[in-house]
């Protein structure tokens, strides 16, 4: 910029770019400063300490928050149903919404309509889809009723109240939830392609599978990894939804590592232990992020790296 | 049609039942009595009963009803405009200004994508009680505009960087100084932009939830999935009261989406598959 050459600048005076930086910048670093990056430096000194949050920070513990965390059968049970939902989500959740984002790569009646349907869910609140569902899912409520009507009666389970079958259940409302949004990425993908491509490996003799396969896919390669990425990193931090369903029950049957940390941090007054269960929340993300774009994004960091919070 | 055709369509057609059918539950349930949704929770309501919408709406439950959709709203004003604003203007920095540090400071911020709002969640509630801002608007609502700076800076950027320097320059001559070219020239021209992050940002405040879970205290404070949270539990045994009430919630929601589809979708595609 040559606006800064206009007038020379000595001694202690600000040049007038310099004033503009900071005062552009300054209102926002200054919310963000207060209210993010000092939060997350203070759960990391919190978590050294044993603190209910109210009495002096004194009680020093190092890492022994951290020990009893690792070593407790209540957190590796809450971490590997965060791990359940990442694999069910990888197995079948991104799977059918490609399935259904290829359905609606193609002109046809009504295709705005279903996508206008898929994707409403994401737009709710998970802490209200979670009420709906818990009525709907009632033992004798609308789905049971349903099934009995179509003589699957059989198959009807207490559904956010039996131990085995709770992750399951929340499972399949994460994917009611999500799936929308991962088509809608995967569509846009989809769409970047060129029609001809396929259409050239169909001429060549290639099936419909294998130009999908071959061709479609590795070039929908991208927008995939991006999709996997914010499906684990959401799955993470499941909080809203389990929350209001289960609270993490029953007996610990449907705890996250969010719950887990709610609980201790908030009900338990246990500040310190909390303040460790988000730090190594943190860090499961981190590790996370940095194995899958040192080893899988490569190319596609800054599209993942955008929509990380999404 | 070929059978390809038809095959999508039924299957097109079952998942948007899978979707719509516990909204219509819900929907419905709330036009039942609680002993005709005890009885055929399938059916359609057999006489149609609106009391319970119109106990939300004008009656027994209106007061809590549109004072939390108020609460609601206002937190999300207040959110939103913050973090546009301030997001718009450092973003300006980061794209149209050569100075060292630049980068480094660039990424301070979108380091901040690295943080789930879950990992600050506890030192964020000791650090409002603190500012005694518990139980106040802004205590939910400065947390949240803060966290919602690094995507929306991130997805500005590009779009100011795009406008040429050559309008900046004829602005300048015009005798535009760097702020009367940002407001009056870069800002009416990023319109497209704003419109979208400002609906990412009213979508995730919008549905906060763990956030004004801690901080908002009263109940004449509460913002709507708050309140239907509560609602729910303080009616167990007045569920199609709760339906109603948790219809009512969701609708400004579905309006919105209704009208917004199109730069939700876009909004979120710019920021998903940019790569």
């Amino acid at each position: 910029m040559s606006a800064t050459t206009v007038r020379p600048h000595g001694g202690r005076r600000l040049s007038a770019k310099w004033v503009t930086i900071i005062l552009f910048l300054l209102p926002g670093l200054a919310l963000y400063l207060v209210f993010v990056l000092f939060p997350v430096v203070q759960a990391a000194r919190y978590s050294l300490y044993n603190w209910n949050g109210l009495n002096p920070l004194t009680d020093f513990v190092g890492i022994a928050n951290y020990v009893n965390a690792l070593n407790s059968d209540v957190f590796q049970n809450a971490v590997s149903h965060n791990v359940f939902i990442i694999v069910l989500s990888l197995a079948l959740q991104i799977p059918f919404s490609l399935f259904l984002a290829v359905l609606l790569n193609r002109r046809f009646h009504g295709r705005a309509i279903f996508r206008l349907i898929f994707f409403l869910p994401y737009v709710l609140s998970e802490a209200i889809t979670g009420i709906i569902f818990s009525l709907f899912l009632q033992p004798s409520s609308m789905l049971d009723t349903t099934m009995q009507n179509l003589g699957l009666g059989g198959f009807i389970q207490d559904w956010l109240g039996d131990t085995g079958f709770v992750m399951i259940t929340l499972f399949v409302i994460i994917s009611w939830k999500y799936f929308g949004f991962h088509m809608i990425i995967l569509l846009a993908g989809l769409q970047g392609i060129p029609k001809e491509i396929e259409e050239a490996a169909l001429i060549d003799g290639a099936g419909r599978w294998q130009a999908f396969r071959h061709v479609t896919l590795p070039l929908l390669g991208p927008t995939l990894r991006v999709s996997v990425f914010l499906s684990m990193i959401g799955a993470l931090q499941l909080f809203d939804m389990v929350w209001v369903m289960t609270r993490g029950g029953p007996v610990g049957a449907s705890s996250t590592m969010a719950t887990l940390m709610f609980k201790n941090g908030f009900q338990d007054s246990d500040m310190g232990y909390g303040s460790a269960l988000a730090v190594l929340l943190f860090l499961f993300a981190l590790v996370l992020a940095i194995a899958y774009q040192r080893f899988v994004l490569r190319r596609d960091v800054e599209g993942a790296v955008t929509a990380f919070n999404g | 049609m070929g059978i390809f055709g038809i095959a999508r369509y039924a299957v097109l057609v079952f998942v948007a039942a899978v979707i719509l059918v516990p909204i219509l539950f819900a929907a419905l349930g709330g036009a039942k009595t609680n002993g005709q949704l005890l009885n055929d929770p399938v059916g359609l309501p057999s006489p149609w009963v609106f009391s319970n919408y119109t106990d939300v709406l004008f009656g027994a439950n209106a007061a809590v009803f549109w004072g939390e959709l108020l609460n609601s709203v206002i937190i999300a004003t207040v959110a939103v405009f913050l973090t546009v604003s301030l997001a718009a203007l450092a973003a300006f920095v980061f794209a149209r200004m050569v100075f060292k540090g630049r980068e480094a400071m660039y990424m301070l911020f979108t380091l901040g994508l690295l943080f789930p709002s879950a990992v600050a969640i506890l030192p964020l509630y000791i650090l409002v009680r603190q500012l005694g801002l518990e139980s106040n608007y802004l205590g939910v609502a400065l947390p949240q505009a803060a966290f919602g700076l690094p995507l929306t800076i991130i997805i500005l950027r590009p779009f100011f960087k795009s406008i040429p320097v050559e309008l900046e320059d004829a602005a300048k001559i015009d005798g535009c100084g760097t702020f009367g070219f940002f407001w009056r020239v870069l800002l009416p021209l990023a319109r497209p932009a704003l419109a979208t992050v400002s609906i990412l940002a009213i979508v995730s405040t919008w549905n906060a939830f763990m956030l004004p879970l801690i901080i908002l205290n009263g109940a004449d404070q509460w913002t709507l999935p708050l309140g239907v949270m509560n609602f729910s539990s303080e009616y167990t045994n007045d569920q199609a009261r709760t339906l109603a009430f948790t219809v009512m919630a969701i609708l400004p929601a579905v309006l919105f989406y209704i009208v917004a589809e199109r730069q939700i979708v876009s909004g979120l595609t710019a920021g998903g598959v940019k790569g």
